[in-house]
């Protein structure tokens, strides 16, 4: 046999499985060895690949990563990333180091009855039929070999679980952090799921420490009943030296609402898919992005939205600012399928070049089967306006400030996007430190 | 104040100002004609600084400065200001914002203080009512979804809060009915001082009957062909500018 790239992983995931497979329940052994037969079967992928042909993830995926079994808890590193992580106190609170929940760092609010807010592992240790039924099943229409490889590794991540007509007073922050020494891989598994009429507001974070580099392999599986409004956001702020993947699934019934907010800012490599499933009527989706790499980052944004049924309307803007010698990728698929007449499908991808080294691959991939439809994409890529720079000079503000001036004005409408005002006040003042207003 | 001398600029290959001359005092008001292509706007906007002009040859002194050897950002700060005929719209960046943003950059330049907010506000409010305009165009982007007209009128507003040395207003008229014509002539003879200097460029003499010239000058082919006071503004208006031709073989011959 060849050696592949994919063999990086069989050792870690042979000590895994002794190490798990005596206390994890039968169905959660089976899956994890049908993902990992899938993983083997599919492997890594190149740039052979269609879907990875702007995203060389081989060499970086390839590597030997450590799967972290027992946190040594190196508590000071943890909680320097943790006060750069939070956002309110105020918020219910996961934190995971290294994929595995700390209970110590988190913080429970109380609870409306109907929710519950807990680490998989203890979901899995319960008995939960939402873990069972998630992780058994599928995840959505792009699975991958990352997928596969989460699922093979399964062990932790957060769920949110909101019953019927219940609404979820106050976010929940998810803050997932990488700490331990060596290049370490975690692949965190998110469940969330809204009942009829339930909403909710989650933000997950990602942060890691300076070091030998990590992976962080994420996979959440949203589920929104009839009427569910979830509001997420993913900031995203990976050390420089790390690989993040991650997707996120989404199953849409009828009237529901969601709203995706994300920003990336770290990472040598962040790749972001999502994949939303529409399948009722009148369901509203809105997906909205930043992304700004600088140095030799690669950001690789991928949306994926199914029309599967009539009257629903899905909103799609995504933003780059790129400098230095920064890598961007944006796709975006819209499969408007034979029954979904009357959809109203918008996508905007817009980059701002800083930087003539810098570069973008944009590619809308729209394929409708319907006929009675409203599908309108368009991608811009362009240099800050020196007509824009010139007017503001001339009116005495030096090209610095003109600069971030126009910047943050492109930026802007992604952020003011957000309503939760901790996650705008965050996103703001990053603005403000890299490229934004100072008060004038 | 303002020293034009054999004042030569190019854009690519073409040359466009071929030998300017000008002299303009402190509390004086220039109007400056001419037929379109004549090197109007150019002259405008080599005076402030537009980096797409290549200055081939001559200077300009500016309060006894090389206004040539200053960035955009400079002059403003020195005190030079353009009205511009096709004024830029700044998606994202409130006329606000930009505003104080303008001041306080040129305050910085001058080691002055900044402005305060209650300052600001107290400024702005009575420009404002200087030109008839509502304070909510202040919370919106730059110039966008602007009319003809209210842009035009967001210049002399700028104007007006910046308090320029010397102002060049490019094709102000421009685009404007007659009772815009009238409020932002107004705005702009209120600012009439003896420090302060004003040239007008325009390609019609209506303008000049609201802000009333000391000097016209003619532009053509890059030149000042003739110069003359306010009834030359008339002249031409009577005429119009076929009869320069001969009046520029004129100029250059003699």
């Amino acid at each position: 046999m060849i050696a592949t790239q994919s063999d990086a992983y069989q050792e870690s995931f042979a000590a895994f499985q002794a190490d798990q497979s005596a206390t994890s329940p039968a169905w959660l052994n089976e899956a994890r060895q049908t993902a990992w037969d899938r993983f083997l079967e599919r492997g890594l992928p190149t740039r052979r690949d269609e879907d990875w042909r702007f995203t060389p993830v081989a060499s970086l995926a390839g590597r030997n990563y450590r799967n972290v079994q027992s946190l040594s808890l190196a508590s000071d590193t943890v909680e320097t990333l943790l006060q750069r992580a939070k956002l309110d106190d105020d918020f219910h609170r996961l934190v995971f180091v290294n994929g595995h929940y700390v209970e110590g760092a988190s913080s429970h609010q109380d609870l409306p009855e109907g929710v519950v807010v807990e680490n998989l592992a203890s979901s899995i240790r319960e008995g939960r039929d939402l873990a069972e039924q998630l992780l058994t099943q599928p995840v959505g229409k792009e699975e991958s070999a990352f997928t596969d490889l989460n699922t093979a590794f399964a062990s932790d991540g957060a769920v949110i679980d909101v019953a019927d007509g219940v609404t979820l007073d106050r976010p929940v922050h998810l803050i997932f952090l990488s700490v331990e020494d060596g290049p370490t891989a975690c692949h965190p598994r998110n469940l969330i799921r809204l009942g009829n009429g339930s909403s909710a507001t989650v933000v997950e974070s990602y942060h890691g420490r300076d070091g030998d580099g990590y992976f962080t392999n994420a996979v959440t599986q949203i589920e929104l009943a009839e009427q569910a409004n979830l509001d997420h956001h993913k900031l995203q702020h990976e050390q420089r030296d790390s690989l993040h993947i991650a997707s996120s699934h989404i199953d849409q019934k009828e009237h529901s609402r969601f709203c995706s907010h994300y920003f990336s800012f770290g990472a040598e490599l962040a790749r972001n898919e999502l994949n939303c499933i529409l399948d009722g009527e009148e369901i509203v989706s809105t997906l909205n992005g930043l992304y700004m790499p600088t140095g030799e980052q690669l950001m690789d944004c991928r949306t994926r939205i199914d029309h599967a049924k009539p009257n629903c309307n899905t909103y799609e803007l995504y933003k780059g600012i790129l400098d230095d010698r920064a890598r961007g990728v944006f796709n975006g698929k819209i499969f408007v399928h034979q029954d979904a007449q009357k959809t109203d499908a918008k996508q905007s991808n817009q980059a701002l070049l800083l930087s003539d080294d810098a570069v973008v691959n944009t590619k809308p991939q729209l394929e409708i089967y319907a006929d009675d439809v409203k599908c309108t994409h368009g991608a811009t890529i362009g240099e800050l306006d020196e007509q824009a720079l010139y007017y503001l000079r001339s009116r005495g503000i030096p090209e610095s400030l003109a600069r971030k001036m126009l910047i943050f004005a492109f930026a802007n409408d992604v952020v003011q996007g957000v309503e939760v005002p901790a996650v705008v006040q965050h996103l703001e003042a990053i603005l403000l430190s890299s490229h934004g207003l100072p008060d004038v | 104040m303002l020293e034009i001398k054999n004042l030569h600029a190019r854009s690519e290959d073409t040359e466009i100002l071929r030998g300017i001359n000008l002299s303009v005092a402190a509390g004086e008001v220039h109007a400056i004609m001419g037929p379109n292509g004549s090197g109007k706007s150019t002259l405008a906007h080599v005076l402030a600084g537009r980096e797409d002009y290549e200055i081939t040859e001559g200077e300009v002194t500016y309060d006894g400065k090389d206004l040539l050897d200053m960035e955009i950002e400079e002059r403003a700060a020195e005190g030079v200001f353009l009205a511009y005929q096709y004024p830029v719209e700044i998606s994202g960046v409130s006329n606000k914002y930009f505003l104080k943003a303008a001041i306080n950059s040129i305050h910085k330049y001058r080691d002055e203080p900044v402005i305060s907010r209650k300052d600001f506000v107290a400024l702005l409010k009575e420009k404002l009512e200087l030109l008839g305009m509502d304070k909510s165009m202040m919370d919106r982007s730059v110039n966008e979804g602007f009319s003809g007209g209210e842009k035009k009128r967001n210049e002399i507003l700028q104007m007006a809060m910046l308090e320029p040395k010397l102002a060049v207003l490019d094709e102000t008229d421009s685009g404007l009915d007659i009772d815009a014509l009238k409020i932002v002539s107004e705005g702009v003879n209120a600012l009439r001082s003896p420090e302060r200097a004003i040239i007008v460029v325009t390609h019609y003499q209506r303008l000049l009957e609201y802000i009333v010239p000391d000097k016209v000058h003619v532009l053509a082919g890059g030149k000042i062909v003739r110069s003359g006071d306010k009834s030359l503004a008339l002249e031409l208006e009577d005429k119009g500018y076929s009869f320069l031709q001969s009046g520029a073989e004129t100029v250059a011959a003699g």
